[in-house]
């Protein structure tokens, strides 16, 4: 395209228009920081990832825990840990979508969409930090759950691999809601429409309940639900029994799905944004 | 010879032809011809919604023509948008910064997203504080700066990557008088180093004092262009205002100055609400000779002033129409309606 014009051009270099590998992981890294020092300056916008896995997980235990577990406690911590770093993605990426939709309002977009940058490399930007939140976040989800009696019954590597899984799959979620960002008029939308999405999905799931009790079409719902799939997955990963292959391959094909019909509609509309 | 035969001009930075955008069934930019020669400023007039920020949209790459060609410094808008933004800067009416970064860090971004190594990021970055004097803000969130600060650092970040053609749409729209001075100056330093820019405006006043050349649009078409010099003659140069001690001889003294008939006095005007006698004057000498006529006819004068002609009084010269702004068009009506 724009490459070929430029090579048969006689008067312009034939690299000028071209953005190399190099140049384009040297914008990502200015942008990354750009959005690091947004939060150094702004901590509160770091409240999410820091307090959403404290406050649930304590509220899920004690309020909760006790009735849905009949009485065992910490079976109840075994099984909500893990169903919990499924939900952490969801409501971290959910903040990006305001994010990106406030950048628009304030004409920075403008800015960075008129200089010889990769337009991608805003939105991957905003993609790694947060998934990096989103690490913040499962961290700290961990770090209550070995207070609360959490027991590892696999080692550290299918932790590991849980974790990933479900950073993999919240870095997609990331997609969606700056789709949703760059789509709708007013910050307040994005969270609005956010929440609607966000609601059905966390509590129609088997992140805190097993689903055996649920009526028959939730129960399909919840089946469907790629949030149940994660929850699963990183629970047969943490306690080493129960279904693996199906859940971990049902979660990775929903990232992939996800990514791959989300991601290039967000480039697509960051350029053409007006 | 159509002006799309004229043989493309060599040392033109920024060469327009026929551009049209519309959106939905709003032609916002309509069939434009524009030639900006190389180190000059081109003041772009008109009111709200006249398509000024379309235009400049289209030209800065944020937007895709629906037809016609420009060719800014060089490239293609269409074709070659990747090179031409190496080429641009861009100040908006809106500060183009982040406002949770403070003024270095902003510069410093900038600058490593124009490729520049970490050493002279950091070396620009100070550089360009210290010249729009903002080093002693240089740590501060850009969000604590007052609106002038916030619009020389937009000028200082749109001047990182030393574009050869600057854009300023609408630099000084809600800014107050002094910090709109503060900001000419910045412009005018920027020019004599060399730039080319394209500046947008809504008052007569900005287009001269920074431009060139002018062009005047309205719904998208230009209506008129030249010199600044040349529009200002035919809009009448300056306003007279004359303020009666008593409001009720509006119409006399209106009468008496179109009876004199004084050599090059347009057609004065009253002011019903402001209580003022409008009269376009291009000389010195008209104004003596309006006033000595006033005095030798015995009316009594509270106070007199001049001032630019508005943007609206220059519509009214070149079309005969009021500008199409929705602003401003209540005080219009009550000068037409009793107008001579």
């Amino acid at each position: 395209m724009s490459a070929a014009t430029v090579t048969a051009s006689p008067t312009n270099l034939p690299d000028e228009g071209r953005i190399g590998l190099r140049a384009n992981l040297r914008h990502i890294g200015a942008l990354v920081r750009r959005n690091v020092l947004q939060i150094k300056r702004d901590p509160e916008s770091m409240f999410d990832a820091l307090l959403m896995p404290i406050v649930f997980s304590l509220l899920f235990t004690y309020v909760f825990g006790g009735a849905v577990s009949g009485g065992d406690r910490g079976e109840y911590v075994n099984y909500l840990i893990p169903g919990m770093m499924a939900m952490g993605g969801l409501n971290i990426a959910m903040s990006v979508g305001s994010g990106v939709n406030d950048d628009f309002r304030k004409g920075v977009m403008d800015r960075f969409r008129t200089m010889p940058i990769a337009r991608s490399s805003v939105l991957i930007a905003k993609l790694i930090v947060e998934t990096g939140r989103m690490l913040v976040s499962t961290l700290i989800l961990l770090a209550m759950g070995f207070i609360m009696g959490f027991e590892l019954e696999t080692g550290p590597v299918e932790l590991l691999a849980a974790v990933l899984l479900a950073l993999a799959f919240g870095s997609s979620l990331t997609w969606v809601f700056m789709l949703l960002g760059l789509s709708l008029k007013t910050p307040q939308a994005v969270q609005g429409m956010g929440f609607l999405v966000i609601m059905p999905l966390q509590f129609g799931s088997s992140i805190f309940a097993p689903t055996n009790t649920m009526p028959g079409w939730l129960q399909s719902f919840t089946e469907y639900n790629p949030l149940s799939q994660l929850a699963d997955a990183a629970r047969s990963l943490t306690s080493g029994h129960g279904p693996l292959a199906h859940p971990v391959t049902v979660a990775l094909g929903w990232t992939l799905v996800i990514t791959a019909v989300t991601a290039p509609l967000a480039v697509r509309k960051f350029r053409t944004k007006t | 010879m159509t002006r799309q035969e004229h043989k493309i001009r060599d040392g033109n930075a920024v060469e327009v032809r026929g551009l049209v955008k519309h959106f939905g069934d709003t032609r916002a930019v309509d069939g434009v011809d524009l030639d900006v020669p190389e180190g000059t400023v081109l003041g772009v007039l008109g009111p709200n919604g006249a398509g000024k920020t379309t235009l400049v949209r289209c030209l800065s790459t944020l937007l895709m023509p629906d037809a016609g060609t420009a060719v800014v410094a060089g490239y293609d808008v269409v074709r070659q948008p990747r090179q031409l933004r190496r080429r641009i800067g861009l100040t908006g009416q809106y500060a183009s910064v982040d406002e949770k970064l403070s003024g270095w860090e902003n510069l410093y971004m900038i600058g490593r997203l124009l490729d520049l190594s970490r050493k002279d990021a950091r070396a620009r970055a100070d550089a360009m504080l210290e010249r729009f004097s903002l080093t002693d803000a240089a740590k501060r969130a850009a969000s604590t700066y007052s609106g002038g600060m916030r619009r020389r650092l937009d000028l200082a970040a749109s001047m990182i990557g030393r574009p050869s053609v600057l854009y300023l749409d609408e630099p000084t729209t809600g800014l107050d008088p002094r910090t709109r001075n503060e900001v000419w100056e910045e412009v005018k330093r920027m020019v004599a180093e060399g730039a080319t820019v394209l500046l947008t405006t809504q008052y007569m006043e900005e287009a001269e004092q920074l431009a060139n050349d002018l062009t005047v649009i309205d719904r998208g078409k230009i209506i008129a262009e030249g010199r600044v010099n040349e529009l200002k003659a035919k809009v009448g140069g300056r306003t007279l205002q004359i303020r009666p001690s008593d409001p009720g001889e509006l119409n006399r003294m209106v009468g008496a100055i179109a009876q004199a008939g004084l050599d090059g006095v347009g057609g004065a005007t009253a002011d019903v609400e402001e209580g003022l006698v409008n009269v376009p004057i291009v000389s010195d000498e008209q104004l003596t000779a309006v006033i000595g006529l006033l005095g030798e006819r015995n009316f009594a004068i509270a106070g007199i002033d001049t001032h630019l002609p508005s943007l609206d009084e220059v519509f009214l010269a070149i079309t005969g129409q009021k500008a199409s702004a929705p602003e401003e068009s209540k005080n219009d009506k009550a000068l037409e309606e009793v107008a001579v």
